[in-house]
């Protein structure tokens, strides 16, 4: 399916508008999370899964943000996700594209964001009794921490 | 001088410290030996700075080994582990003990020479195995595991492909073996037809297999195993083990040479037999050494069915077409 | 899940299946840099794979919102050490696409000569590495480990005349590069490639015309094309299990579009297909080197005026998402900026993270000899993995 054919389909299964560019943004509310993952894989056919990760709009609260391309037709997506305010819970993605699993652990790894139903949320990066989320604005740079054994 | 007045005792026991003196000599410039033409294939030089032309280098690094500290893994099985070096050189040394250097020149020249050579070759495997256990350590254990299977599958076509020329000399005295092969270069078994050079191919390559020698080097891979069954060594223990892989190793080159390559034969005058023999073995030692410099290893399955699907058959068809041969060649008369 | 503390002494249990879990740690000669795979073995065969990174984690995405646009691009070659020019070519590609600032036509093609140098300099290590992982550093591997180092010791050289550095270089700058070649530097290059396309096919020649090395690398480690896409590995895996993708030539940037080349695509899928592929590279980057340096245009080396002072460039409010085609995959750099000297977020997207996320994948059903030639072929530098 080609950019157009795209954004019709996904005008009419989610209502929202999207412009053309490259990429395509697509933004949603997070209860739709999985269904727009779905959607871009099986329908928009975009099966490449290219990255995922969050950011931290402060007051505003987190978002997830995940990029999938469709490598034939040339159309690629970004999806996104804003989870408001003081709410860091969000729907997996793994059973959807299994390049999510590692993706996710670093964000979680990384903002304290949980992955419900993901088969294995553990640390990734840092060791497993590091204290704080560093990617969170809150955290600062120089945060001390115990020397390293 | 008259070395006849001596007993024989005491003469069995001055040829055997002559001999095992020389073999350790041997063993330490050998490694020399490899580490220069190794770096002539890499298009480097290789140790040069120690004494000319790094001379010097197998002195300063078994002095070294020789210095550093004696360190025992505390989980380990302490008498295995001690004791594992030893019972891995005694063997690899022993062999020494049959290979006649020269006609009369040996320390025990038995009548079933190569019977004793195999038999005492195929035993280093319990100081492997020794090793391997002894030093709690689960590299070391799976390259215990690896090793007797590896071992035990290649001895097969090596003592199958070393009964060739013993069944061509119709002995298993290696001064017989050697003796038949004297008088002229078309004598030496390499040379016989088709039989003699398709039993030294399968005597080199069940050699480097018995060897732990690269492609087969599986027990010892350094990048998969780290160092194998000698994870856990350092310092003496660790030289004892060298000692007896390159002992191992020298000993089955000469075996090769005299089996083969016509032990003393060559030109020149009856003492120089001996330079001659060993030029062979090195010979055969480089020709292994060059194989170990260009090939990757492959993998433990693909080496036992190496084994066993070709080498094995192909050794005990080889064995048997000698045998007819040689009774037909006996029979015709020729 | 594993359990990662074990006590040290081993307990055979004979009565059940021969379990072992055995940790190929990180200190390890094969483990291209500190990785930690615990294997779950039964026998020699591997049932269970758990891949520990982070052991080289130094936070580049925190650090990024520290620095400024003219401070990062060093830092962001530390990222993949060994092929640097592509990742400093990602941080830079992105500001420039949010700030719309045009770069020059000779910058371009110096960055295009830079990044396939770079790609020939990273595929040798990776050949020199992986043969020595599968041969052993005291064998067959050490050799051809040794003449890939003399060659890639050429290029090195060059980027020492061009940049004054051999490993981490500061050569891209928003808007452009940061220096202009010297004298002699194009006759130079020409000379090394002609040497290294010839020695390269010499190796080839010597590595498959070995059964041992075929034997090794064929039917090992094999990964499906809808796998591939699924898990995200991008370059010479995604090419080597079918898939016709290259950015060079889909999503051409910095006047790739000029060139002329093949992408090589090989559908069996395992570490012979990939080694193919990477071959197949070594000799289409040289032919862009040369007809970059055949068409090489004068002028300006960049659009913006030289540094003065390190919040010299702002970008306006925005987000960008640049990729590359680097020796490993696709590099990426997603930058949201603010409209401040400083980027708000910025996000790598590695590409040897994702390609290692598909070892738990494949791994189990191979024995413990196949992981190190996988991982070899895979190719992962822990820089770009942790980050």
């Amino acid at each position: 399916m080609n950019a157009d054919q795209a954004r019709a389909s996904l005008a009419s299964t989610f209502g929202i508008d999207v412009a053309a560019a490259v990429p395509m943004v697509v933004s949603v509310s997070p209860d739709r999370w999985q269904e727009l993952g779905r959607h871009a894989k099986e329908i928009v056919g975009c099966r490449f899964f290219n990255f995922l990760t969050a950011v931290d709009w402060k007051e505003q609260g987190l978002e997830v943000v995940a990029r999938v391309d469709n490598l034939e037709d040339g159309v690629s997506l970004m999806l996104k996700t804003k989870l408001g305010p003081g709410v860091s819970n969000c729907a997996s993605l793994t059973h959807v594209y299994r390049g999510a699993n590692w993706m996710e652990r670093e964000c979680f790894d990384m903002f304290g964001i949980h992955f419900d139903n993901h088969p294995d949320l553990r640390r990734i990066l840092l060791e497993d009794n590091w204290e704080g989320h560093p990617l969170l604005k809150s955290y600062a740079v120089d945060t001390p921490h115990p020397p390293y054994r | 001088m008259t070395l006849a007045a001596l007993p024989p005792w005491l003469m069995a026991v001055i040829a055997s410290f002559i001999v095992l003196n020389v073999v350790i000599g041997m063993v330490t410039y050998v490694t020399l030996l490899e580490r220069k033409f190794a770096a002539r294939m890499q298009s480097r030089i290789g140790p040069y700075r120690v004494g000319p032309h790094g001379l010097l280098q197998p002195i300063a690094d078994a002095l070294k080994l020789m210095m550093k500290e004696d360190v025992v893994p505390t989980a380990a099985d302490r008498h295995v582990y001690n004791l594992a070096p030893i019972v891995f050189l005694i063997p690899c040394m022993l062999i020494f003990a049959t290979i006649p250097f020269a006609p009369g020149l040996g320390v025990a020249d038995v009548n079933i020479g190569i019977l004793f050579f195999l038999a005492v070759s195929a035993m280093e495997i319990v100081g492997l195995f020794m090793a391997g256990w002894g030093s709690n350590n689960k590299y070391a254990l799976l390259s215990a595991m690896r090793a007797v299977n590896q071992i035990i599958s290649y001895d097969l076509p090596f003592i199958f492909s070393a009964l060739v020329p013993v069944l061509l000399a119709g002995s298993l005295k290696m001064s017989d073996i050697a003796a038949v092969q004297q008088g002229s270069l078309l004598k030496w078994f390499i040379f016989y037809p088709v039989i003699g050079q398709l039993a030294f191919i399968m005597f080199i390559v069940s050699t480097l297999a018995a060897e732990n020698r690269v492609p087969f080097d599986i027990l010892e891979a350094e990048s998969e195993l780290v160092a194998g069954f000698r994870v856990e060594y350092s310092g003496m223990k660790f030289a004892l083990i060298q000692l007896g892989e390159y002992a191992h190793m020298i000993g089955s080159s000469f075996l090769g040479a005299l089996l083969f390559l016509g032990a003393w034969s060559g030109p020149g005058p009856e003492y120089l037999g001996p330079l001659w023999f060993l030029l062979k073995a090195m010979f055969v030692f480089l020709f292994v050494t060059w194989i170990r410099w260009s090939f990757v290893r492959i993998r433990v399955d693909q080496i036992l069915a190496l084994s066993w699907k070709a080498l094995l058959p192909a050794t005990l068809a080889l064995l048997i077409a000698t045998a007819v041969v040689v009774v037909w060649r006996t029979s015709a008369g020729i | 899940m594993l359990d990662v503390n074990e006590t040290t002494r081993v307990e055979m249990d004979w009565s059940g299946p021969e379990r072992l879990q055995m940790n190929m740690g990180p200190q390890h000669p094969s483990a291209h840099g500190v990785f930690r795979a615990i294997l779950g073995l039964q026998g020699e065969t591997v049932v269970d794979v758990d891949a520990v990174i982070g052991y080289l984690h130094r936070c580049h995405e925190k650090l990024s919102e520290t620095l400024t646009y003219a401070q990062y691009p060093s830092i962001a070659s530390k990222t993949d050490y060994v092929a640097a020019m592509t990742s400093e070519f990602a941080y830079v590609m992105a500001a420039e696409e949010i700030g719309k600032f045009e770069v020059p036509r000779r910058a371009q093609y110096l960055r295009v000569i830079v990044a396939e140098l770079q790609r020939i300099a990273s595929h040798l290590l990776w050949l020199g590495t992986w043969c020595m992982d599968m041969g052993g550093a005291l064998g067959g591997g050490a050799t051809i480990f040794l003449y890939c180092i003399r060659e890639r010791e050429d290029i090195l050289d060059l980027f020492e005349a061009l940049v004054g550095a051999r490993l981490l270089y500061g050569f891209f700058q928003v808007g452009g590069t940061r220096y202009d070649i010297p004298d002699g530097w194009i006759e130079k290059c020409r000379a090394t490639i002609d040497r290294i396309d010839s020695r390269v096919g010499e190796y080839e020649q010597m590595l498959e015309d070995n059964a041992f090395f075929l034997a090794r690398t064929q039917g090992v480690g094999v990964v499906s094309r809808e796998l591939a896409q699924d898990v995200g590995i991008a370059g010479p895996l995604l090419r080597g299990s079918g898939v016709n993708f290259d950015l060079r030539k889909n999503v051409p940037y910095s006047s790739y579009a000029d060139f002329e080349f093949t992408v090589p695509v090989e559908t069996a899928g395992d570490c012979y297909a990939r080694y193919k592929v990477r071959m197949v590279e070594f000799r289409e980057a040289s032919g862009i080197i040369r007809q970059a340096l055949d068409k090489l245009p004068s002028g300006p080396i960049s659009s913006r005026p030289a540094l003065k002072s390190v919040a010299q460039i702002r970008i306006p409010k925005g987000e960008a998402y640049a990729r590359v085609e680097g020796p490993r995959g696709e590099v990426g750099s997603y930058i949201i900026s603010d409209g401040s000297a400083k980027p708000y977020r910025m996000k790598w997207r590695g590409a040897s993270f994702s390609n290692l996320s598909i070892l738990p994948h494949i791994i189990p059903g191979h024995k413990v000899a196949d992981v190190v030639a996988i991982m070899g072929s895979v190719d992962p530098v822990f820089g770009e993995v942790d980050r």
